[in-house]
């Protein structure tokens, strides 16, 4: 089966995100009130391991598993959408304690009332698809 | 072995496991970034005959909604397998921060206050989790990526934009605990 393997990576994330208590809303809290030093100690390692690999993977012109070229698409550069984007995202991330990923590991995790933020985001989804022809980017 | 496991893992180990998750999606000829799996499922429901933004080939995007289901089962298989039930270790600083606004010391891995069952019976926790998720679903697609499109991946490919974007996700979340917590508990 083809979509074996996206469902093992995906697993292997839920459980690294619940063993390193990214997915807990009091780390978060922690996070932003910069009285700890772990979840920056995540993020630098994997920011530091990622610069490197993405380094290498390009200097050696490395191959996917199917053998094409690795691609790296640019973001496009501009300011607006990733200031205001970032900051409402931030408001979220800090009120539910949960970044999208974790919101679903939480479920796994039998936190139900979580599901009410996964909707929540679907609808927020859904609004920046209607409003998005009117909004600065 | 698998007591070793359910201990809490230490920062720098699990930092290199989303640097490995990051390079296999690579190898696989993907992009890590979890927070498309919510165009892609508001897709699947058939928003894209009204709205143009959701009208796309999101059957190709279907691997994502498997590391989706993966994270789920990840979550539960630690919860089940990989949990010795302690309560977050977090700094005693926190700790009397977060009493000051109500909630209660870590018993869990999260505070009842907001995610224990008695939160559905209430209609100001409804609402924030509402609105929180509507804060999150709306600006990681404004800002095209959430914290493993643009911290993890964006950055490892040092895009300034991604850069921008993680100084916006800090402003915010200061925002909203130093200014707005206290006026919302």
């Amino acid at each position: 089966m083809k979509g074996l393997k996206f469902i093992v990576t995906g697993i292997l994330f839920g459980i690294v995100m619940s063993k390193s208590e990214a997915i807990s809303w009091y780390r978060i809290q922690e996070m932003f009130r910069f009285q700890s030093f772990h979840m920056y100690g995540i993020i630098g390692t994997a920011v530091v391991l990622g610069v490197i690999s993405v380094y290498l993977i390009k200097k050696f012109k490395m191959r996917d598993y199917q053998g094409n070229p690795i691609i790296f698409t640019p973001k496009e550069k501009s300011v607006p959408r990733y200031l205001f984007g970032g900051i409402i995202f931030g408001l979220g991330w800090a009120l539910v304690g949960s970044c999208p990923g974790p919101l679903f590991v939480n479920l796994g995790h039998a936190y139900w009332p979580i599901l009410l933020a996964i909707f929540g985001g679907l609808l927020g989804t859904y609004f920046y698809g209607v409003l998005r022809d009117r909004l600065p980017h | 072995m698998l007591e070793t496991l359910s201990q809490p893992w230490p920062w720098y180990v699990s930092g290199a496991v989303l640097a490995l998750i990051m390079v296999l999606m690579l190898f696989f000829g993907k992009l890590f970034g979890f927070s498309s799996n919510f165009r892609v499922i508001c897709a699947a429901c058939g928003a894209g005959t009204r709205v143009p933004f959701f009208d796309f080939n999101w059957k190709s995007q279907l691997w994502n909604v498997l590391f989706l289901v993966g994270a789920i089962l990840g979550g539960w298989i630690s919860t089940t397998f990989l949990s010795n039930g302690e309560a977050v270790q977090i700094s005693q600083a926190t700790i009397r921060d977060i009493q000051e606004l109500g909630f209660s010391a870590p018993k869990g891995l999260q505070p009842e206050e907001l995610f224990g069952t008695e939160a559905l019976f209430s209609l100001k926790t409804i609402a924030l989790l509402l609105g929180g998720g509507f804060m999150i679903g709306f600006g990681s697609r404004y800002a095209g990526g959430c914290t493993s499109g643009h911290a993890i991946s964006g950055l490892s490919n040092l895009q300034w934009p991604s850069l921008v974007a993680v100084v916006g996700f800090f402003i915010g979340g200061l925002i909203m605990t130093f200014l707005l917590y206290p006026l919302i508990f």
